[in-house]
């Protein structure tokens, strides 16, 4: 048997899909801060170095990232069934939308108001995005080297828009043996 | 549409899962060509217009792929693309994260989260840096973002009614397109 672990919370499969319900239909522009949000700030079902773990993970991982990481949280609470129901929580309710606002389209067109809305909408997603890695980082060592770190995957995607397969290749095998010796 | 057809369109998008490598963007070229140049179930047009659609929608952004396949066949047609496409990438994460699960103290797993850490919030750094000049055309869109993370990490605002101002200053015209 494992020992009990320090910060582990009883989550069933009903919050799961409640909660992945929640956040993918306010997701607008992104998940990423609404997952955090909810997941570590108001549920308190992760920390932010357990949240950023799994966000490195799914962002690792081939497909989907926001499934990713659905099916990561609903496996550490409870298995398959919380799989499943993290999976059905964060694509039922989009799936029902979409189509919905694929029929509207199909019979009324492209309304421009909706469209200036989501320009200015845009802007404010982006500044979430920004502030969810800014709080993220509250969980990095106060030394140098993770840092570099930081500076250099931003750096060699965002600035020198390297693709980021190739980023990662040559940061990630550097970074976990780093991790490896105790560094990071 | 068939069964047999439901089938091919099924098998396709499995394909095309396993081909997006540097995700799902990286596959459009390839399902337009499929759908529009080969099987002429919508025009290019539309195409871009379901994509289009789908980044406005909530969820994540590859919610496009159910709408494509209902445009062709409803319902089975969104079950028919969607499931294929999201398939392989969960079953790879179950692995991972059974893995995690049984082995929550592995030493080589514990290096590889650690390392990861770092670069994963450098990266989501540079998505915002990236995404910045796309949806910013003028000044006003970069104070309406840097508000907002001042706004986000100074207060505890619920950031919905960030949103809410957003979408009234850009149908005010005070954020121009």
């Amino acid at each position: 048997m494992q020992p009990p672990e320090l910060h582990a919370p009883r989550v069933t499969p009903l919050d799961l899909f409640v909660a992945f319900t929640l956040i993918t239909l306010i997701s607008f522009g992104g998940v990423l801060f609404w997952m955090r949000r909810l997941i570590v700030e108001r549920r308190e079902w992760l920390t932010d170095q357990e949240f950023v773990e799994i966000v490195a993970l799914a962002n690792l991982l081939p497909g989907v990232n926001g499934i990713n990481m659905a099916v990561m949280i609903g496996y550490r609470f409870s298995r398959w069934t919380g799989v499943a129901a993290s999976l059905a929580g964060f694509l039922a309710a989009p799936c029902l939308m979409v189509t919905a606002i694929g029929v509207l389209h199909h019979r009324y067109g492209a309304l421009p108001l909706v469209q200036d809305a989501l320009i200015g909408m845009s802007a404010v997603a982006v500044g979430l995005l920004l502030s969810t890695a800014a709080k993220l980082a509250a969980v990095l060592q106060r030394s140098a080297l993770p840092w570099l770190f930081v500076a250099l995957a931003f750096l060699g995607v965002g600035v020198m828009r390297f693709p980021l397969l190739v980023v990662l290749a040559v940061l990630a095998p550097l970074a976990i043996a780093a991790a490896w010796k105790g560094k990071l | 549409m068939d069964i047999a057809q439901l089938g091919a369109l099924f098998l396709y998008f499995l394909m095309l899962a396993f081909l997006a490598v540097g995700g799902a963007p990286s596959v459009l070229p390839e399902m337009h060509r499929y759908v529009v140049d080969v099987h002429a179930w919508m025009t290019s047009t539309q195409f871009a217009e379901l994509y289009a659609l789908a980044q406005v929608a909530p969820g994540p952004n590859v919610m496009y792929i159910p709408l494509i396949g209902w445009r062709v066949a409803g319902w089975l047609g969104a079950a028919a693309t969607t499931i294929p496409f999201v398939m392989p990438s969960v079953t790879v994460t179950l692995l991972v994260a059974h893995l995690h699960a049984r082995y929550p103290k592995a030493a080589l797993g514990a290096a590889i989260r650690r390392g990861l850490t770092p670069i994963t919030i450098g990266l989501i750094f540079a998505s915002g840096w990236i995404l910045l000049p796309a949806v910013n055309h003028d000044w006003r869109g970069y104070v309406l973002t840097v508000l907002t993370v001042i706004v986000v990490l100074r207060t505890s605002l619920n950031p919905i009614w960030l949103l809410s101002a957003g979408a009234v200053a850009g149908m005010v015209g005070l954020v121009p397109n």
